[in-house]
């Protein structure tokens, strides 16, 4: 199967979902963790910082669009834009202060500063405090479009991310996308040629920030609320923890994670009962209540299986099959 | 001296109880290839670093075409045609040959932060780029990962993108290390081919190399200058063979690559 015949069908089964039996509003929550999760990956996987400072531009973005459409009726696509802007603005002051460093340190500062946005949101009145934002209208996209409808809310979404991802598969094969991943591959190196790497590392970062604070947004307004666990740092590590089970360095990996992970999330409860039902054993009926511990089995089993994660190794497979004699391949 | 490209004034660089580069006064010459020499340990690439400002220097002042250097950063020092190769083989793995060099040259066109054009636009350098590649006859795999090269062609790799930035002087260190014998002759034309109309400085232990190309030798040992001129002027020169070359001049031990 070719790569974009794996798009083809990946996009026909998002298309088809609703009609399949997929609840609209999971679908459209699906989506945006997907969205979150590719925004996430575009900073991860083309520079190799992991950032856990990511929910403050998806909790931000949503507060922003959520107060705006609550406090000053914003039409939903403003409501969208200004929660890109936000994510945007916080992402050049947080990469600004962060992108000096790297590895470890890089991720503890974007911590600090996550960490700092949530105790703000926390106190200020705009948020709702430990309420969130709660009961946030959909209202009408462009003036004729009724989001109210759970399908075109979910379509409309679907619409969103598509061009999000198109946008980034452009990013990375751009002549800015070279230089990012010469900077990744060998940075003395990239600067001997010349080339500032902070400067490309902050535009990313910003790139990688707006488009979460659009996740955030498009979140607030399908899901018709905000909370503080979306500013919590917990949330960036299941970003990082859909892109891993997805497959590092593969643009549909975060998408298949996201997509995976947060099914598992929303139907374990059902499939604990099921299990409960079948086997007659009645621990089963409580896995909903331990679905953090099932992530992180989940996580384990994905470290320790396939590291490669899911897409990353249906790749390696298809190069398998691909090649006649694997024998010399193995090593690779 | 006017004909002087790179010149160093005291330059040291003190570590913890430790100097790896001693009051050093180095001149390069224009259009010279300037092998520098020296045991392992000599600081021959930590003073490669202070040049290129990839490490700053405890004292001293460094000269390029006539002015100070040292304020710089190092990719200012890149952009004004001091352009270093790295002792490693330095190459971006994952992107293709032709990418490699076009990355070299693309910087010139000022859009390198345009995240949202193609990178086909980038196929307008496809022509200078493959010229390069000829010069270094990597031509052949120009569409190959540049990872999966063998050594020798990652060197040559690295001299064609060194090139592309079309510098004034060339550092090169030890571009023949690690190389089997067909391979360091080849790559011993190559930089005298590419030499021509530039200044060449490049760390070498291959003395055949050296004896073969270098107009002017410096000899470093334990951080200090201890000799600098031609060929037979320094191999001749007691402190040098007493302290590097033993005492058969061209057969030192660390002749072999």
């Amino acid at each position: 199967m070719t790569r974009p015949m794996c798009y083809g069908f990946l996009l026909l089964a998002l298309v088809a979902a609703p009609w399949m039996g997929l609840y609209p509003v999971l679908g459209t929550k699906i989506l945006c963790y997907a969205l979150f999760a590719c925004a996430f990956h575009l900073l991860l996987g083309y520079t190799g910082l992991a950032s856990l400072g990511h929910a403050a531009f998806l909790g931000v973005g949503g507060y922003v669009a959520g107060y705006g459409i609550k406090a000053w009726a914003l039409s939903p696509e403003l409501a969208l834009l200004a929660g890109l802007s936000v994510g945007a603005l916080m992402g050049l002051v947080m990469g600004y202060v962060s992108i000096r460093r790297s590895g470890i340190y890089f991720t503890m500062i974007t911590l600090a500063l996550a960490q700092l946005v949530y105790f703000l949101c926390v106190q200020i009145p705009q948020t709702g405090g430990e309420d969130g934002l709660q009961g946030i209208d959909r209202g009408m996209l462009f003036g004729f479009i009724d989001l109210h409808n759970d399908r075109v809310m979910y379509y409309t979404t679907l619409t969103i991310g598509v061009a999000a991802f198109l946008f980034i598969a452009r990013v990375v094969r751009s002549p800015f996308g070279q230089a990012l991943t010469a900077i990744k591959d060998n940075e003395p190196r990239a600067v001997s040629l010349g080339y500032h790497p902070d400067r490309y590392k902050l535009l990313v970062f910003t790139l990688s920030a707006a488009l979460t604070g659009l996740a955030g947004a498009l979140k607030a307004i399908g899901l018709g609320f905000v909370t503080l666990s979306d500013v919590h740092w917990m949330t960036s590590g299941h970003a990082l923890l859909m892109t891993l089970v997805g497959g590092l360095g593969t643009l549909s990996g975060p998408v298949v994670g996201a997509v995976v992970l947060v099914t598992l999330e929303n139907k374990i409860g059902e499939l604990g009962a099921l299990l409960a039902g079948v086997t007659g054993i009645g621990w089963f009926a409580t896995l909903g209540e331990s679905v953090m511990m099932i992530m992180g089995i989940v996580f384990v089993i994905c470290v320790l299986a396939f590291r490669r994660g899911i897409m990353g190794e249906l790749d390696a497979l298809r190069r398998r099959v691909r090649t006649p004699n694997p024998a010399p391949e193995s090593q690779s | 001296m006017t004909d002087e490209v790179l010149g160093t004034r005291r330059l040291s660089k003190r570590f913890k109880g430790f100097t790896a580069v001693d009051n050093v006064d180095l001149s390069v010459k224009k259009g010279h290839i300037h092998a520098l020499i020296g045991p392992n340990g000599a600081g021959k690439t930590t003073l490669f670093n202070l040049l290129t400002r990839f490490t700053e220097p405890s004292a001293g002042e460094i000269h390029f075409n006539g002015r100070s250097v040292c304020a710089l950063p190092p990719r200012e020092v890149a952009r004004r045609g001091m352009v270093r190769s790295f002792q490693i083989s330095a190459v971006f793995a994952s992107l293709s040959v032709l990418d490699n060099v076009r990355l070299a040259l693309q910087r010139e066109l000022g859009m390198s932060f345009h995240f949202w054009k193609s990178d086909r636009v980038l196929n307008r350098l496809n022509d200078r780029a493959m010229a390069l590649l000829e010069s270094v006859g990597l031509t052949g795999v120009a569409s190959h990962a540049a990872g999966s090269l063998p050594y020798g062609h990652k060197r040559a790799l690295e001299l064609a993108t060194t090139l592309a930035m079309d510098p004034v002087l060339m550092l090169l260190d030890e571009p023949t290390q690690g190389m089997g014998y067909e391979d360091v002759d080849r790559v011993t034309a190559l930089i005298q081919q590419v030499a021509v109309g530039r200044t060449v400085l490049m760390v070498e232990h291959n003395m055949k190399v050296v004896a073969s190309i270098a107009d002017t030798l410096s000899v470093l040992q334990r951080g200090r200058l201890i000799a600098s001129g031609g060929y037979q002027e320094v191999s001749t020169n007691p402190r040098v063979m007493e302290a590097y070359m033993g005492t058969a001049p061209g057969h030192g031990k660390e002749s072999v690559a």
